[in-house]
């Protein structure tokens, strides 16, 4: 630890006295991202942090939703052997289980398409390969968002 | 650790892993759920036909592998969370890995009984 002590000014024992003092200040060098009038606009915006946000808002929410559907169909009164059709419409015919549903879905799709972006991005190296992931990728979500959303929405209990 | 790989090891990375490998799973898992629930819109009968599958043993197992991924996902997530947010998150990381897994065990103990029972049952006989 003491073998790299430092004088106050900063200089060690072998560069010897400082050039610079509060008189003479060092010359301030920009950093090297510091946006400047020449600098062109950026045209990304915030997407990414967005993103980001998003995914621990949302994380925290299906953390409920996700492990209450869990404990609903695989654990209590049964688990698994009691769903079936007449259990679905039991409890979609309350609108506290539809919302519940509907925003499960919307959140862990879009959670789950953006953390797959993530990987794509991550993994996929040519500029092609990343396109065609994320159009079948998008593709999928945007199916898969609407078809949930229509079968809570346009549920029949009395479908025969 | 082989050289020229950012790749660090220990329990931040394989955490970072762990938590991508079961994102993945999920997702995939989500797209094929949706799918079945859809059928309640086709005809109970083929619903409840395909929902039988979910019944058997095999499928059973499977969704005792699907709880170990979404529980583990749930609680890292967490983790990272703190990670991100609490000033002292990034010193307790791994003690909050710890945490997690120990959690995660307790709670895959208890699933045990709930999610294989009737497979067990099927197949020792009741």
């Amino acid at each position: 630890m003491a073998t790299t002590e430092t004088t106050a000014s900063g200089i060690g024992p072998v560069e010897g006295a400082s050039q610079y003092s509060v008189d003479n200040p060092a010359p301030l060098i920009e950093a090297p991202r510091q946006r400047t009038k020449k600098s062109p606009k950026s045209t990304r915006g915030n997407f990414e942090m967005a993103a980001w946000l998003f995914m621990r808002l949302s994380g925290v929410v299906l953390v409920v939703l996700v492990i209450g559907h869990l404990l609903i169909q695989l654990v209590l009164d049964g688990g698994v052997s009691k769903i079936g059709f007449a259990f679905v419409a039991g409890r979609w015919a309350s609108p506290f289980w539809q919302v519940w549903d509907l925003l499960m879905l919307w959140l862990a799709m879009l959670h789950g398409a953006n953390g797959l972006r993530t990987v794509i991005n991550d993994y996929a190296e040519r500029a092609n390969t990343r396109l065609w992931l994320k159009g079948l990728l998008y593709t999928a979500t945007v199916f898969t968002i609407l078809l949930g959303t229509l079968v809570i929405f346009t549920f029949d209990p009395n479908i025969r | 650790m082989p050289a020229g790989t950012l790749y660090r090891g220990r329990e931040g990375m394989w955490s970072w892993v762990a938590h991508r490998v079961t994102g993945v799973l999920i997702f995939f898992f989500l797209f094929v759920h949706v799918l079945d629930t859809a059928l309640v819109r086709v005809s109970p009968e083929d619903y409840d036909k395909v929902v039988a599958t979910y019944k058997t043993p095999i499928v059973a197992v499977l969704e005792y592998g699907l709880v170990a991924a979404i529980l583990f996902h749930a609680l890292n997530g967490l983790r990272v969370i703190a990670v991100d947010f609490w000033s002292k998150g990034p010193r307790y990381q791994k003690q909050m890995l710890w945490t997690v897994v120990g959690i995660w065990v307790v709670l895959m103990i208890g699933a045990i009984y709930p999610v294989l029972g009737h497979a067990a049952r099927e197949v020792f006989g009741s």
